[in-house]
């Protein structure tokens, strides 16, 4: 047998049992039984039923806490990572610090102490209630990486652009501000876009400190949805936000590919 | 407080008294003399890691001297009371990877340090800049990006953008080193021009041929110490040291 027949055989042999493992799936398994938990129709109607709470209530307030978290997040950030390049030593140390502190510890540990343990401690009521205190937790966090995200495209900007500006005359703010951020802010765009999705995903965490009625995001609908209304009792509303969550985010990482491939081109 | 000193007009452009330079334990200048006279075209020569390039970035601080004294219009730059920025602006500088500002287009590179530093209005910086542009050859390059033009057109919008500052003296480092061949003489035209016009300029290069006819005095340096300065006809054509007649004998 000649070497491209024999190759083309084996290619027709995988295709083939690909058809029977599909075929044999849809025979296997237990549709109704899948329906009824995980897609049952009598709560997915477009007009009422789930969707409504799901995005008027869910998707609105997952989308404006994950704003405030990450314009939050990129302030802190951004101030950490000055300090972090600061010819200052104590804020090189203070930086680092919070960088390596917050990097390594699970987001929810942060949730549960700004929500239960400081204000217990100290009977504070945090600005904005129980979300408001989540919402300080997701900054603190998400500053720690965009700083070490912001740092590192800082450092990305070759130093000639600050010898450059430096030998005209220009002092070190205005170097910074003028020549160095710009530069900085289109390499780090794509990390960041890519932070926002994370954090988008980690507002889903906020249902762990009990948000309550109009204050809930996605997660926390659907969850409550799974024991109330027309899907009670199946994973539909699950199912749904899962679905919700993939709108957002699939188009931010298809941006964030092009971005990237667009930025490659351009530094050829 | 005493009154910053001001730039003069009376003493050599350039002193170099005693300069040590030490990269960690490397010395790479290893006690450096020597003068920049006014008006005067100083061309640096010597092999790769010589120090020559060292030196240059010395005389703006961009490197910082170990030790020794270095006068800019008879202002000691490593006096930690002086003005470094004013006295940077009135040093041009040309760097050898042209760093340009790759996020503004040509008039922004020419205009930014003109108002940061200078505080001139728009339209007078637009107008120097124009000037400056026409001068190097790339009048209505002013809406270009640097990525779009030719490393020649690139380099000539640098000596541009340092000319716009109205600089006492240019440093040139290795300016041509990264173009391609055909481009060399379009960077190496506006540099004699400038020389022409009385221009204070030290340049490290490897165009020897530029030293020659150009340069009032070649300086050859190697192994972080100058060997040997003089004319260039005497240096280039009459070397009296082994070392300068072994480079020579290499490169011309």
């Amino acid at each position: 047998m000649k070497r491209t027949t024999k190759q083309r055989l084996v290619r027709l042999a995988l295709y083939a049992l690909f058809v029977v493992l599909l075929v044999a799936l849809y025979f296997a398994a237990d549709w109704p039984t899948i329906r009824q938990n995980f897609w049952n129709p009598g709560g997915v109607a477009l007009s009422g039923g789930n969707w409504g709470d799901m995005i008027t209530i869910g998707v609105k307030n997952t989308l404006i806490y994950t704003a405030i978290a990450f314009g939050g997040g990129l302030l802190v950030g951004l101030v950490a990572a000055l300090m972090r390049l600061s010819p200052v030593a104590p804020y090189r140390w203070l930086a680092t610090i919070y960088v390596e502190f917050f990097r390594g510890l699970p987001v929810l540990v942060v949730l549960l102490f700004m929500a239960f343990g400081i204000p217990i401690a100290f009977q504070w009521t945090p600005p904005g209630g129980i979300v408001g205190a989540g919402l300080i937790g997701l900054v603190i966090v998400a500053g720690a990486y965009m700083a070490e995200t912001i740092r590192a495209g800082i450092q990305a900007v070759p130093k000639g652009q600050t010898e450059a500006a430096r030998s005209l005359g220009m002092g070190a703010g205005s170097t910074t501000v003028r020549v160095v951020l710009p530069q900085a802010i289109r390499i780090v765009v794509p990390p960041l876009t890519n932070e926002f999705v994370l954090l988008l995903k980690d507002t889903s965490l906020l249902f762990i400190i009990g948000v309550q009625f109009d204050e809930r995001e996605l997660t926390t609908v659907a969850r409550d949805l799974t024991t109330t209304g027309p899907s009670a009792g199946t994973s539909t509303s699950l199912i749904q936000a899962a679905l919700l969550y993939l709108v957002i985010t699939i188009p931010l990482t298809q941006l964030v590919a092009w971005l990237e491939r667009r930025q490659r081109r351009a530094s050829r | 407080m005493t009154a910053a000193p001001q730039p003069r007009t009376d003493v050599p452009a350039i002193q170099v008294r005693a300069l040590h330079k030490y990269f960690g334990k490397n010395e790479v200048l290893k006690g450096i003399d020597f003068n920049v006279d006014q008006a005067e075209v100083v061309c640096v020569i010597g092999p790769s890691g010589s120090g020559k390039s060292t030196l240059l970035r010395c005389v703006n601080r961009l490197e910082e001297p170990t030790s020794g004294e270095i006068l800019v219009e008879g202002i000691d730059i490593c006096d930690p009371e002086v003005d470094l920025d004013g006295v940077r602006s009135r040093i041009g500088m040309v760097f050898q990877q042209f760093n340009l500002f790759p996020h503004l287009n040509v008039m922004k590179n020419l205009t930014l340090a003109q108002r940061t530093v200078k505080g001139r209005s728009k339209d007078e910086a637009v107008e120097i800049a124009r000037r400056n542009l026409d001068k190097v050859g790339l009048a209505g390059k002013e809406s270009a990006y640097p990525a779009h033009l030719s490393g020649g057109q690139q380099q000539r919008v640098a000596i541009a953008r340092a000319l716009s500052m109205d600089p006492d003296m240019m440093l040139f480092d290795e300016c041509t080193s990264a173009l391609d061949p055909e481009l060399v003489g379009d960077v190496l035209a506006v540099m004699k021009d400038l020389a022409s016009e009385g221009m204070t300029m030290m340049v490290v290069t490897h165009e020897m041929g530029f030293a020659r006819e150009v340069g009032n005095k070649v300086v050859f340096m190697d192994g972080g110490v100058v060997v040997e300065e003089g004319l260039p006809d005497a240096v280039l054509g009459e070397p009296q040291h082994e070392r300068t007649k072994a480079f020579l004998s290499k490169v011309l």
